[in-house]
């Protein structure tokens, strides 16, 4: 009891809030270190090595930058589809927004059968997986039913530039599966919308400005910080999606004779890279314009 | 023609059809529900499409007349692919496998939550930008030394590999949960724990009696979107579960060597064999306990913005 009365005097009470706070975290800092920092850091080493696993132990030697080397110089498919990824995220992230945006502003009216409404919008926060897009993508219900398929569609495509036809055509039998990603999305603009004062409507409208007037003049800049949340949130999601090329790919090469840990250790750190590059692009254009927008 | 179009019939049709100040015009609210309807469709499109098609006879799947009405009722394809899926089994396996982490992973986000709300310490923003890589960092940077660990200790294919990272706060999607959290605690009004805590009250009872209960939305939100998340989580669960235990995405990843195992296709005939209405049918089984859910506590998604107080920052 002395000890302890001793040991709360001897601190500041703005020690003991810390170190009250550090008890509420202590069990993530565990885990993040255990479950995030320790493999990140091990992934890290296997990358840098060639990796055997035998039933009992695990055998490396080192092979300096030898994997990152491989998988950007000689792997035959790694580049390709590095960059087919990189293609389907620029193209979806700003259709998942604009479209996400859209339904918010609806879903932010009043109107009827609007519970209705909102109960499909979100549907697919529940069904979105990767077995079941997978089945529905095999069987052709992903794409915009039938338009790739139409004549003068594949006249307009032969006609393009090959750096233009890939989005246009991913764009094409993907864009109902790119809808598919926008729930959370469309949750995180009604919820800023929401946060709008009513007043500032009710000026504007005294003031004359017309509802087009509104949208970029109030609304659009309002929603500045939203926007770069849902890009960051858009991006992380397709990124981890486990029907991804690349992933699916760094997945087979890990299991695979030629491949090998060490290898698919050393793709999955190029593939974070390009991610955080796809991140820090989207983000730096975000945040420019809002900076724009909100002058 | 100027004055025609300042009759007050031709105002008051003006009004209705473009709306005036105080109410929106017919044609505003004909392209509001044309829109919305275009849009409902392209979300609903694929759901009806694999009902329908899991609905079909192998006859009615061959015949190019059968589009969206199958000839007769057929539920053929359902008792295929509910013996291919082992339905029963995986259906309990997913969802114990969905509940328990989910459970853990509130549970811990909302402590975590809370710590970060309420106290001041050193270190918060180190705290968040790591919260924040925990999100972004892909799991195949992470996973191959935890499967190895998890192997080395046997406990690959136990449930205690996907319950663990979940009760250190590094669930699936754990970050996004721990910032709900500490959405709803930080606008809960200090003077509540204050006079707790002139009463005597311990931190950790402050946070069980004021903190819990006034963000008991917080608790649901987070729980039921844990769940779903996890249920349609397959990458972690194949890798941590594989040999072990079988989940009900899982089975569906593997449905045609599951159903060629169970009507090899030598011997069976051509009717009996894999086709696309199976395949849809147990695509449907596996997101029908999702859909029930949904639209029992649809509210909670719908509302869970204005429940749980995220602010989108």
């Amino acid at each position: 009891m002395t000890m302890r009365r001793l040991f709360r005097r001897g601190i500041s009470l703005r020690a003991r809030e810390a170190l009250h706070g550090y008890a509420f975290i202590l069990i993530w800092i565990v885990g993040f270190s255990i479950f995030t920092l320790l493999p990140l850091i091990q992934t890290f080493f296997y990358s840098l090595n060639q990796v055997t696993v035998t039933a009992s132990s695990i055998n490396l030697s080192f092979v300096e930058w030898g994997n990152y080397t491989r998988a950007l110089f000689t792997d035959p498919n790694f580049i390709e589809l590095l960059i087919g990824y990189t293609i389907e995220t620029l193209v979806s992230v700003p259709i998942v927004l604009i479209f996400a945006m859209i339904i918010a502003l609806f879903l932010n009216l009043k109107f009827k059968f609007k519970d209705l409404f909102r109960v499909i919008f979100f549907l697919p926060i529940v069904i979105t997986s990767g077995p079941v897009i997978r089945e529905l993508t095999a069987q052709g219900a992903a794409s915009a039913p039938g338009i790739a398929d139409l004549p003068a569609v594949v006249d307009f495509l032969t006609q393009l530039p090959r750096a233009l036809r890939t989005p246009v055509e991913y764009l094409l039998t993907s864009f109902i599966l790119i809808l598919w990603f926008s729930g959370v999305q469309i949750l995180i603009y009604l919820a800023s919308l929401q946060k709008i004062d009513k007043s500032i409507y009710e000026a504007a409208a005294i003031d004359g400005a017309s509802g087009w007037e509104q949208f970029w003049k109030i609304i659009l800049p309002s929603l500045s910080t939203a926007t770069i949340v849902n890009a960051v949130y858009t991006i992380v999601t397709l990124s981890h999606f486990s029907e991804n090329q690349v992933i699916r790919h760094i997945y087979d090469q890990t299991y695979d004779v030629q491949g090998g840990i060490g290898y698919a250790s050393a793709m999955a750190f190029i593939y974070f890279a390009v991610m955080i590059l796809l991140l820090g692009i989207v983000y730096f254009f975000l945040v420019q314009w809002a900076k724009r927008s909100g002058q | 023609m100027s004055h025609i179009l300042q009759h007050p019939i031709a105002e008051r049709l003006r009004s209705l059809l473009f709306g005036g100040r105080a109410h929106r015009g017919l044609l505003f609210n004909i392209v509001l529900y044309a829109l919305l309807i275009a849009i409902g469709f392209v979300y609903l499109q694929p759901l009806l499409f694999m009902f329908i098609t899991s609905m079909k006879s192998p006859n009615d799947l061959l015949n190019p007349m059968v589009q969206w009405v199958p000839s007769e009722l057929f539920l053929g394809n359902y008792e295929r692919a509910w013996r291919v899926l082992d339905y029963p089994d995986t259906l309990l396996t997913s969802i114990m496998m969905s509940i328990a982490p989910s459970l853990l992973q509130t549970i811990v986000a909302s402590l975590v939550g809370y710590g970060l709300a309420r106290y001041r310490f050193w270190g918060k923003p180190i705290i968040f930008a790591l919260l924040l890589a925990t999100f972004i960092i892909p799991p195949q940077n992470t996973v191959i030394p935890q499967m190895l660990t998890y192997r080395d200790l046997g406990l690959l294919g136990n449930p205690l590999a996907l319950i663990l990272p979940a009760l250190l706060g590094q669930g699936y999607k754990s970050a996004i949960f721990i910032l709900i959290f500490y959405q709803s605690f930080i606008s809960l009004p200090k003077v509540l724990e204050e006079s707790a805590q002139l009463d005597g009250a311990s931190d950790v009872r402050i946070f069980l009696t004021i903190a819990v209960p006034s963000a008991l939305p917080a608790y649901i939100v987070a729980f039921i979107f844990s769940v779903v998340w996890y249920w349609n989580e397959t990458f972690l669960t194949v890798i941590y579960l594989e040999g072990g235990l079988t989940t009900l995405p899982m089975q569906l990843s593997r449905f045609t060597q599951a159903y060629e195992n169970l009507y090899p296709p030598g011997t069976v005939n051509i009717f009996d064999r894999l086709n696309e209405a199976v395949k849809m049918s147990g695509t449907f089984l596996n997101i029908l306990p999702l859909l029930v859910m949904y639209f029992i506590l649809q509210r909670w998604f719908v509302e869970s913005v204005e429940m749980t107080g995220i602010t989108g920052e």
